[in-house]
């Protein structure tokens, strides 16, 4: 195949992922969008085979590939969606990896012909895949509560990171002008350092943003393989996903209510919490599940809040249930879908449409505040840091200024959780002990079986 | 290709990748980032093109390992899309948003 022909597809691959970022953006179109992505992708693998040079190692080649097939997609497949962010975080993490190990490579091959572009951009994605990989794996480790979910801070940390920072770029420029594989290694192992330590201080419910940035930094070292690689697909592909990928962390941000600098370097500037200080002391109403059943029976209008613990417990179904039998009472039932209930934003929607609930149900978290003053129940089930409202009132604290689902002004409020236990932000939830508030401790999927039975009964 | 041509496709490329996302509901905001998180795993093509011209041994098994990865990246990403993406499946009765 002619390089002009080869090329001429690539664009045509390139134009593809743009129509697939577009599709992606709306609702009508975002799984057509997905799909003509993967097409582009397609593409653009099966015409490197006929571009390839050297037609050495082919069996390796595509016994890799096979390798990749048979890991990637059972791991989509079979995830459950409560796992579904950090899946995406491993993936993004695992991308950041390969591009890094193709700049190695890309390195060990440059020679003595290579032009200094060349040389810098090799080094720009070594470094920034490294980061993007460690990164994202510390992401993961948040994500699946393998480790702790709060900012992790040491003393001087802010110090440790700033050297760290100097390191790479100081032995970035060793590596440029040397031309060693000793000094790369130990470049590749510095800027992994960097990325670990990069994300430990950030905060769990601030994780999306960060593995959204972490994955425009990839789209990033994607473009930089283009240019050495003198592939104009790479080029288009990860300049679309670097360029995409910033614009998206903000607006995930703006969402949070956060700015990017106060999650990224936001621990290090915070008073240190004083969580939940003497907090188990304090009497809180908890109630039975008839007691829950009753309150829902007399409403007129219930409004439920779903979170994280709906996705563990995997109630969505038995919350349907539950609705479906309040609105055969003539209740009248919505979901407050909070932006970024669950791990990341629309992870609720997902769920409940994996059960079936009416898309018409699901109110947005602007059009279902102003109603919480007419509501008679607001039932929260598995939530805790978005009804907070330590994010109005406490200055200083971790989720400050993000926007939180007003439940306090509903006549009722019954909490389903599991324990005391701190939300995903680890603060202090003032509502708990609030009078009005009924607690139902137990696992949600559990207890909302019971308040389902106690409601036939009623 | 000469340096004004990669200056060139990188510029206008920020500028669509700006633009194309520019007004996203939140609702959509895991599905497009885990879509564009698929679309850079088109590395795999680099990956196998670095693969392809390994001179020994050390360069084959980390092209071999990248392409593993970026495999995984690829493919794995688009599935994932696609099943968070079946909620905008067309329903009976669902009006879509």
């Amino acid at each position: 195949m002619s390089n002009f022909v080869y090329d001429l597809i690539g664009l045509g691959a390139g134009v593809l992922f743009i129509l697939a970022l577009k599709g992606l953006s709306h609702p009508k179109t975002a799984r057509r969008g997905n799909l003509l992505g993967a097409a582009g992708a397609t593409v653009a693998i099966v015409m490197v085979f006929f571009h390839l040079e050297a037609h050495k190692n082919l069996g390796w080649i595509l016994g890799a590939l096979a390798v990749g097939l048979a890991i990637g997609v059972p791991a989509a497949r079979k995830v459950q969606m409560t796992n579904m962010p950090q899946l995406v975080a491993l993936f993004n993490g695992v991308g950041g990896g390969a591009a890094a190990l193709v700049a190695i490579v890309e390195y060990l091959n440059l020679g003595n012909g290579a032009t200094t572009a060349q040389v810098i951009f090799t080094v720009f994605t070594v470094v920034v895949g490294c980061v993007s990989f460690s990164g994202s794996i510390i992401t993961f480790l948040k994500l699946q509560e393998l480790m702790t979910t709060r900012p992790v801070v040491f003393p001087g940390g802010r110090f440790v990171i700033a050297a760290n920072l100097i390191a790479v770029l100081g032995v970035s420029v060793w590596v440029v002008q040397a031309l060693g594989t000793n000094p790369l290694l130990i470049l590749a192992a510095l800027s992994l350092l960097f990325g670990i330590l990069f994300v430990l201080p950030v905060g769990g419910a601030d994780v999306p943003i960060v593995i959204s940035l972490l994955n425009a930094f990839t789209g990033l070292t994607v473009a930089a393989s283009g240019y050495v690689l003198d592939s104009t697909l790479l080029i288009i592909a990860g300049t679309l996903v670097g360029a995409s990928g910033t614009i998206l962390t903000r607006l995930m941000a703006e969402a949070m209510g956060r700015s990017l600098f106060g999650t990224l370097f936001g621990a290090f500037t915070a008073k240190p919490q004083s969580v939940a200080a003497a907090g188990e002391e304090r009497p809180v109403k908890s109630g039975s599940p008839e007691d829950v059943a009753i309150l829902l029976n007399y409403a007129r209008r219930v409004v439920i809040v779903p979170g994280f613990g709906l996705a563990v417990a995997q109630a969505q179904h038995t919350v349907r249930e539950m609705a479906d039998l309040l609105i055969s009472k003539g209740i009248e039932v919505a979901y407050g879908i909070h932006p970024v209930a669950g791990r990341m934003p629309g992870h609720m929607n997902v769920l409940l449409a994996e059960a079936n609930v009416p898309y018409e149900q699901l109110s947005e978290m602007e059009d279902v505040n102003p109603t919480f003053g007419q509501t008679d129940v607001a039932i929260v089930i598995g939530a805790n840091d978005v009804v907070n409202p330590a994010a109005e009132n406490t200055p200083g604290c971790p989720i400050y200024g993000m926007p939180i689902l007003k439940v306090s002004d509903a006549a009722n409020i019954i909490f389903l959780k599991r324990s005391m236990r701190p939300g995903f932000a680890g603060i202090e939830n003032e509502l708990l002990y609030d009078p009005k508030t009924t607690l139902l401790f137990g696992d949600a999927k559990a207890s909302l079986t019971k308040v389902v039975s106690a409601l036939k009964g009623l | 290709m000469t340096a004004i041509a990669v200056i060139s496709i990188f510029v206008l490329a920020v500028f669509v990748g700006f633009e194309v996302v520019s007004k996203v509901s939140s609702t959509l905001h895991t599905p497009l980032m885990s879509g564009a998180n698929a679309i850079h795993g088109v590395i795999l093509v680099g990956a196998i093109i670095v693969a392809d011209k390994a001179a020994n041994n050390l360069e084959l098994g980390l092209a071999i390992a990248a392409i593993i990865l970026a495999t995984i990246n690829v493919v794995g990403g688009f599935v994932v899309t696609d099943r968070m993406l079946e909620m905008f499946k067309p329903k009976k009765g669902g009006e879509q948003k």
